[in-house]
């Protein structure tokens, strides 16, 4: 464990007040995606260095939904990776981290609780709102609240935060912080934090990749429901098929642009997390001594080149350039282009002895 | 993708330190890159945005014409729906619904009135008014 530097601390009717500055010496990387970022951030503070992919690799991060009856701003749904958590869970289950998690519903004891875990010298990892954190640019702040954060330290009233999308690290103030710990609606953070505990005495790394790798390929392949892994493509790329004919326009365009935020804008490394997968599969090849696993990245890199021309074209459609019927059709078919190449990717990965 | 395929269409969504990608180096090994926006993404973020504002620009609208109350414009404002902020409120649905009605937002007490002011932060007065 790193040192921390002294803080000086009054005790005053049971409650604790920091009257001094307190930098935990933590190191940050930038990652793609926060979930990813944060978990391999914390292990590297704790003396585990994953990168990003690794940690979404073991974690079975990949996958893909299409949700059309779920809404978000009033548009179908869709999903690139497994539900905001599960990485986390899966990837310190299957390293053998014990990890402290905590929510709360009072928000003065949840930032107390802050408070007194930095003072023990440990960065902590907090679930954020992304429409509270002023830090953020404009642009990208809607009310998204699976956002994770690492605090690691205090100077004065301000926490120091360590955003793993960030370039550096930023401040952000207590109310600030509170707020965005206890935004409301779907995910509601309900002000969950979570740092290790124990660290296990050996790692079993390889095992850990290989199971990581057949959690993906099974749930991708695997799923009997026609919304989820390859299934889910093709219905996605059924269903813009007949977007022209039974949508208006506008509304078409409006859920071409969704799709091409859930691909692209929100945190995924490009291509739906596909580069961040392929990434991944390259570095497990060299961990397990596994060539095979170098050229099945390299396909899926090129599948995640086709998820891109996909998001060109449907920017193409958005803005106006292309006419409409004719495009959804290629649209789709691109969709299913992208779907027989992850069968064939996946298949192999499932049945292949790793 | 490789590195020299990163985008870089700067429209200054990401304020040029928000986003890296993983691309492929000449060696054909992958590796973070720093990206400050691309075209379609671009698109399709502006579009996100003109829908919010199309919509504020509505409720605008309706409290000038005095069919729906200052709160209607500042939940708009705020990228909410009435569920959010009932959610937010700790109120029903039906009674976020009913202060959206100008007779009935006049009434309010000055407590309920505070607790909407204190969500959007502004001050209890400026609630009273779009401007």
């Amino acid at each position: 464990m790193k040192n921390t530097l002294p803080c000086f601390v009054f005790q005053k009717k049971n409650c604790f007040i920091l009257i001094k500055s307190l930098k935990i010496d933590f190191e940050h990387s930038q990652s793609a995606h926060c979930e990813n970022g944060a978990v391999s951030n914390l292990l590297r503070f704790h003396n585990l260095d994953l990168s990003e992919p690794m940690v979404f690799g073991i974690g079975s991060g990949l996958f893909f939904s299409y949700l059309p009856f779920v809404k978000l701003n009033g548009l179908p749904a869709s999903s690139y990776r497994i539900l905001p958590g599960w990485i986390f869970k899966r990837v310190t289950h299957r390293l053998g981290i014990q990890m402290h998690t905590a929510t709360f519903n009072n928000p003065e004891k949840a930032m107390r609780s802050l408070d007194e875990t930095l003072e023990k010298g440990l960065p902590v990892g907090i679930l954020t709102s992304v429409f509270y954190l002023p830090y953020l640019p404009k642009a990208l702040r809607f009310h998204f609240n699976a956002h994770n954060i690492v605090v690691f330290g205090k100077e004065k009233d301000n926490y120091l935060v360590s955003d793993p999308v960030g370039d550096s690290t930023v401040e952000i103030s207590y109310e600030d912080l509170k707020r965005a710990r206890f935004a409301k609606g779907t995910l509601a953070p309900k002000g969950k934090m979570y740092y290790p505990v124990k660290m296990p005495e050996t790692i079993d790394l390889a095992s850990s990749i290989k199971k990581g790798i057949k959690k993906t390929a099974k749930d991708m392949v695997n799923v009997p429901v026609h919304f989820f892994g390859i299934k889910g493509i093709r219905f996605m790329a059924k269903s813009i098929h007949k977007w022209p004919k039974r949508l208006s326009e506008k509304e078409g365009i409006l859920r071409l642009g969704q799709l091409i935020r859930m691909q692209e804008e929100i945190g995924t490394g490009g291509a739906g997390f596909r580069f961040i997968f392929a990434a991944f599969l390259q570095e497990a090849a060299v961990v397990l001594n596994n060539p095979a696993l170098k050229d099945i990245s390299k396909e899926m890199t090129e599948t995640g080149d086709v998820w891109r021309e996909f998001a060109f074209e449907a920017g193409r459609v958005c803005k106006g350039r292309a006419a409409s019927d004719v495009s959804f059709a290629y649209l789709s078919e691109i969709l299913l282009n992208c779907a027989d190449r992850e069968e064939k990717i996946f298949k192999q990965l499932k049945s292949m002895p790793l | 993708m490789e590195i020299d395929q990163v985008p870089q269409d700067d429209e200054n969504v990401f304020e040029g330190k928000f986003k890296v990608l993983y691309a492929v180096d000449k060696n054909g090994m992958y590796t973070k890159v720093p990206t400050k926006g691309w075209n379609p993404e671009n698109i399709a973020l502006n579009q996100a945005w003109e829908v919010i504002n199309e919509k504020i620009q509505q409720a605008k609208k309706e409290v000038e014409e005095g069919r729906l109350s200052p709160l209607g414009y500042y939940m708009e404002k705020n990228l909410m729906d009435t569920t959010l902020l009932a959610e937010y409120m700790g109120f029903s649905l039906r009674k976020v619904k009913k202060h959206l009605i100008p007779a009935i937002f006049e009434t309010l007490d000055k407590d309920v009135l505070e607790k909407y002011a204190s969500l959007f932060r502004i001050s209890e007065k400026e609630l009273l008014h779009i401007n």
